[in-house]
């Protein structure tokens, strides 16, 4: 079934880089252009930062196989440590800090990635789940973390690369779209290369990846590293670009939910599987809310059509389950191949 | 998929109209976003508070036809008291003409919302709660944490205990232990308690209880063998009866437990039974439907049908008058800037200035049907608080009784604490602080 496939069978028509390309140009050159603020705020931000998140946690569970519940305490560990190198460290560029903060999150992921060498399946996801509880507990109990702040929420700092301010809507989307550009390709380069097949032969069988000569070890870690990395940046974007303030309240067990349901409802082991998911977790509550509080506004009062709205929420992620089990990935390649294929034979 | 995709295509287009379609603002209407929460963990404290705040507008609006003329509207947006969705609140509802201000009951919330309202020019209401450095004014231009901030309740419950020991010279030598929550929230108060207690020479022990507080065996053995004179309860949610129920259990005595301002509801004591008889806990709005301005509600909107609580013994619960409270110092606030600004629709930066002149005594309080419901508030364009009084009510097991007078907090004491922290902030953001004459600069359209 796995969705190693289903990178090479897209496009079967074009060159593999066309969509990217035009996907990219489209969200340069002209979202910055028609885009109004609530749309840059509310769902372009959080979607680049969970999308992110979602390409990270990709790596870890759908290619490698490790199943992870503390994404939101990689978020949180980046985002802490990326205000901490721009608060202590003096003329650190922001890139600079954002980059250390992956660093500091793929350290902490090695940490709580060694108990994948004794591990499997359930029990690795509730050893991941003390990594979510031991950085939350942590960033809370050491008021060093948010600099003394009495309540210890911290503001995110001013954004601006080499003195070009970034703190309108349109220029916090464009930088959190440059790196989401960037690490996505990366993380996509890596999967095809001989690390990520290493990856898939550890998901696949341990102990054949083992007999080939795949070092499990290394590889493991290696995963739960550049996860973390990956994770952690998205951390930054989280706190930095999207919210604008940092709370360790922010990244709690909901959210690690939410980065592992992305990645499942998207499609595990694809990189466009996170995209997928995340829009899908983002904007169809949106949606739903909208056109709830549209039909039914006057009728309900808001905190039932939000229960409703959970409920419409739930049913069709089932649905979309039962449709294709191997996530909106699968779907879309299936939809576009009929279409295709109905183009050709008129 | 062709009927999944169908529906996505409808809701989104659905979801283009409504943000096309939402109605501009009349030139007599005040728009009022309320980033309420009526699920999830904290619906209690939102149910009542939102209540109580859509209540009185209704007041103002059926009983006046609006604020001299002017209608006031709303419409809610559910946040579930997560920041993120209280930004999406935000960015969906900024959109609306003619917007007041903004309360979110949230600290996380309002924290995300610094920068977005500063930049947008209208005011953020945090009502006995949220940053209380956002006092300084010079720093903090629209955020008003109206009545009550984190220090001046702490000032406030220290005063207490002084006045219950015969004087704050009794102080000396008495032990208080403060039990917070551990959260953000829980811990903003830890220096000041020991600042306190190094000025008035009692010795205070903090201990914290981890999120959520449904166990605190061990913190209450601690406590026992500290032999406290009183216990400062300072938690949130399901914390509150908890701590109730098992100082009882170690035989703690609970009229020695005083609780702060998110400990103080019916939610907070009901849970716990007979063990919060004769709890006492620190309020800013005395609970209860005998004051005028809640009987008014009771016959004018509930008689009308229109009250928002669903279960109407909830009315005057402390949760609900906060909401009435709140409803009041918003609406009069919009009154003050009609008579400068004249009477239309005003923006958020002449809201601003409406804030910064709200003063009400208490003759006008009372004129306000509201005597005793709460004392006075007396905002400037540098003091956002506006010095309110805080009293104290003991649960005697069916309902909250008043047990003090009004009681002020030591602000001359607080006030250095917080402009060194807001300078700290103003410094890390490169705010150039404001003068009496930016707060008179107002912007009209």
């Amino acid at each position: 079934m796995t969705a190693i496939t289903s990178d090479f069978v897209a496009a079967p028509v074009l060159p593999k880089w066309v969509v990217p390309v035009l996907l990219l140009a489209f969200a340069y050159g002209v979202v910055p252009l028609i885009g109004s603020s609530y749309v840059f705020e509310a769902i372009l931000l959080p979607f680049l930062a969970l999308s992110l998140a979602g390409v990270g946690l990709n790596i870890l569970t759908g290619y490698a196989g490790q199943v992870s519940l503390g994404s939101a305490a990689f978020m949180a560990a980046g985002a802490f440590a990326a205000y901490n190198f721009n608060l202590r460290v003096e003329g650190l560029p922001l890139i600079g800090s954002i980059f250390l903060a992956g660093i500091v999150a793929a350290a902490i992921g090695i940490v709580f990635g060694l108990p994948s060498l004794r591990l499997k399946g359930f029990y690795l996801a509730v050893s991941t789940l003390a990594a979510q509880f031991f950085v939350q507990w942590a960033l809370t109990k050491f008021s060093w973390f948010s600099n003394n702040s009495a309540s210890g929420v911290i503001d995110a700092p001013r954004l601006s690369i080499s003195g070009l301010a970034l703190d309108g809507a349109v220029g916090r989307y464009l930088f959190a779209l440059t790196i989401v550009t960037v690490l996505t390709f990366l993380a996509y380069r890596l999967v095809s290369s001989q690390t990520g097949r290493n990856f898939i032969a550890i998901r696949d069988n341990e102990t054949a990846a083992r007999i080939i000569g795949i070092p499990v070890l290394r590889t493991k870690l290696l995963a739960f590293a550049i996860s973390s990395f990956i994770i952690g940046v998205a951390g930054v974007i989280w706190a930095f670009a999207y919210l604008r303030t940092v709370e360790p309240d922010g990244f709690d067990l909901d959210r690690s939910f939410q980065i592992l349901f992305i990645i499942i409802i998207g499609g595990l082991a694809s990189i466009r599987g996170a995209f997928f998911g995340a829009a899908l977790i983002l904007v169809f509550p949106l949606a739903l809310s909208r056109l709830g509080g549209f039909l039914l506004g006057d009728l309900f009062d808001s905190g039932v059509l939000d229960m409703s709205q959970r409920i419409v929420l739930g049913a069709l992620i089932i649905l979309f389950l039962i449709l294709e089990p191997d996530g909106l990935v699968a779907l879309w390649d299936r939809v576009r191949r009929r279409l295709l294929f109905a183009w050709q034979s008129t | 998929m062709t009927f999944l995709s169908t529906i996505k295509a409808a809701a989104l287009s659905a979801a283009m109209i409504v943000s096309v379609a939402l109605p501009a603002a009349h030139a007599d209407e005040q728009y009022f976003p309320l980033q309420s929460y009526r699920v999830g963990p904290y619906a209690a404290g939102g149910t009542g508070f939102f209540g109580g705040f859509i209540d009185y507008l209704n007041l103002i609006n059926i009983r006046d036809g609006g604020v001299n003329g002017v209608k006031l509207t709303w419409d809610e947006c559910e946040t579930q008291y997560e920041v993120e969705r209280g930004v999406e609140c935000y960015e969906r509802q900024k959109s609306h003409a003619g917007a007041a201000a903004w309360n979110p009951l949230s600290v996380g919330i309002a924290y995300a919302m610094i920068d977005r309202i500063t930049a947008d020019k209208v005011p953020l209401i945090t009502v006995n709660h949220g940053r209380t450095d956002s006092t300084d004014g010079r720093v903090f231009p629209y955020v008003f944490p109206l009545l009550l901030n984190p220090y001046s309740e702490t000032s406030g419950i220290v005063n207490y205990i002084a006045s219950k020991e015969g004087g704050i010279d009794k102080l000396k030598g008495k032990k208080i232990v403060v039990l917070y929550h551990g959260s953000p929230y829980g811990k903003e108060t830890i220096p000041i308690y020991e600042l306190l207690a190094q000025k008035y020479g009692f010795t205070v022990q903090q201990i914290e209880v981890p999120h959520p507080g449904n166990e605190q065996q061990s913190q209450w053995l601690t406590i026992r063998r500290a032999k406290p004179d009183f216990v400062v309860l300072r938690g949130w949610g399901v914390m509150n009866p908890v701590a109730l129920k098992t100082a009882v259990k170690v035989g703690y005595p609970v009229d020695h437990i005083v609780g702060n301002v998110w400990s103080n509801s019916e939610e907070d004591v009901i849970p716990a039974g007979d063990a919060a008889k004769g709890y006492t806990a620190i309020t800013t709005q005395a609970s209860g439907n005998s004051y005028p301005v809640v009987q008014e509600i009771v016959k004018t909107v509930y008689g009308a049908g229109k009250g928002n609580l669903e279960d109407k013994a909830r009315i005057g619960s402390v949760y609900h008058n906060l909401g009435i409270v709140n409803g009041i110092l918003n609406v009069e606030a919009i009154r003050i800037a009609q008579e400068k600004f004249g009477h239309r629709t005003l923006t958020g930066d002449e809201v601003r200035w409406g804030f910064e002149h709200l003063k009400l005594d208490p003759a006008k309080v009372e004129a306000l049907g509201a005597k005793d419901l709460f004392h006075s508030i007396n905002v400037s364009w540098d003091n956002h608080e506006g010095e309110g009084y805080v009293t104290f009510q003991q649960w005697d097991g069916k309902k909250w009784n008043v047990v003090s007078d009004w009681i002020a907090p030591d602000w001359a004491l607080l006030r250095p604490i917080i402009e060194k922290s807001a300078e700290a902030y103003a410094a890390e953001k490169g705010i150039k602080l404001r003068t009496a004459d930016d707060a008179n600069a107002v912007t009209t359209n």
